[in-house]
């Protein structure tokens, strides 16, 4: 998988790094800022209150 | 079109012509680039391979590494999703604090100034007073919503609808994170008994205080029953009951819910605290009561 992303981008070495870093950087945000903000409230642990 | 092991020559041909030519831009990079860590290490996998013709690994191999990068993925996830959880979320959740403070302040400065103890229960979502807790830091402040759904918890500590409001006969209940979303309640098991709780709201502070015996630490003496510290299952509402524990409302109650153990939903920690005297209006104490001067 990643050799595969790696051996597809353009450019040299130093291009390739730079483009793997954006891309990397990319999903994280998406999973900070999208992904986990929808799936936490999903999760079990982070009740806090007395049921009503 | 993977080449294997035993296929027809042609076949085998065909692909290595396809691969030669990627293979050739490789090469060209290792003539640019001599410290390519990345294309040496392809050059010697082909060295090593020492076949005439270059191959693809086998199927197996391949999807084996697959597999290997996609479980690295996942723990890669997991790790970020903590990181999550315990910075990202307190960052975001002090922006929203922050704005919450402005708007709470500015509808203050709006609003006449209502009498001591008649507060009105604002919309769902809606900032309803601030608390400060100085046994959890000096500055320790936060603005409290109306309403314990995850949209306004996620924003700070939230009151039950329906309880009591600052200074009414009642219980006066808030809900708020332990760990995560500000962390608002995270050291609420560190609250002792006789420690100051101020809830401030547009024109007095009310200051309460948590139940039980402060020479001794002891949470259990008060006359009326309440304790000042204790864990319940999630099921068990008695704690934001208008007397904690029991119905009619008695006195002015404040209770804190929060999760118990930290990172666990398990069970629920509680704090009871009972207000002293009565709330002090603004107008004669602008700065706040004696109990926030430290």
């Amino acid at each position: 998988m990643y050799g595969w992303i790696w051996s597809h981008l353009p450019g040299g070495t130093a291009s390739r790094a730079a483009i793997a870093l954006v891309l990397v950087l990319a999903v994280a945000a998406l999973l900070l800022f999208v992904v986990f903000p929808w799936v936490e409230p999903k999760l079990p642990f982070n009740d806090v209150t007395v049921d009503q | 079109m993977p080449p294997r092991r035993g296929q027809p020559l042609p076949a085998a041909e065909a692909a290595a012509d396809t691969d030669a030519h990627q293979w050739d831009d490789d090469q060209l990079d290792d003539d640019q680039l001599d410290d390519d860590q990345w294309d040496d290490e392809d050059a010697d996998e082909w060295d090593d391979d020492a076949a005439p013709v270059r191959r693809r690994d086998p199927l197996w191999q391949r999807l084996a590494r697959g597999a290997g990068e996609l479980l690295v993925t996942a723990g890669l996830i997991v790790l970020l999703f903590v990181v999550y959880e315990v910075y990202v979320t307190d960052w975001i959740n002090g922006r929203q604090q922050s704005q919450l403070s402005d708007q709470i302040h500015d509808q203050w400065a709006d609003t006449p100034s209502t009498p001591v103890g008649a507060e009105v229960e604002p919309a769902v979502g809606q900032p309803l007073a601030v608390l400060h807790i100085p046994r959890l830091g000096a500055d320790w402040s936060r603005v409290v919503l109306e309403g314990t759904a995850e949209d306004e918890l996620s924003q700070g500590p939230g009151h039950y609808i329906g309880t009591a409001m600052p200074g009414q006969l009642g219980n006066l209940a808030l809900a708020g994170h332990r760990v995560g979303k500000g962390s608002p309640f995270l050291d609420a098991d560190q609250l002792l008994p006789g420690d100051p709780i101020v809830v401030e709201t547009a024109g007095a502070w009310y200051v309460y205080r948590v139940l039980g015996d402060a020479d001794t630490g002891d949470y259990g003496t008060d006359p009326s029953g309440v304790p000042g510290q204790l864990i319940v299952t999630p099921s068990d509402v008695s704690v934001i009951a208008p007397t904690p524990g029991g119905t009619e409302a008695t006195q002015a109650f404040l209770t804190l819910t929060t999760c118990h153990p930290k990172y666990s939903a398990r069970q629920r920690l509680i704090v009871h605290a009972v207000l002293q005297g009565a709330g002090i209006s603004k107008a004669d104490e602008p700065d706040g009561p004696p109990e926030l001067k430290g």
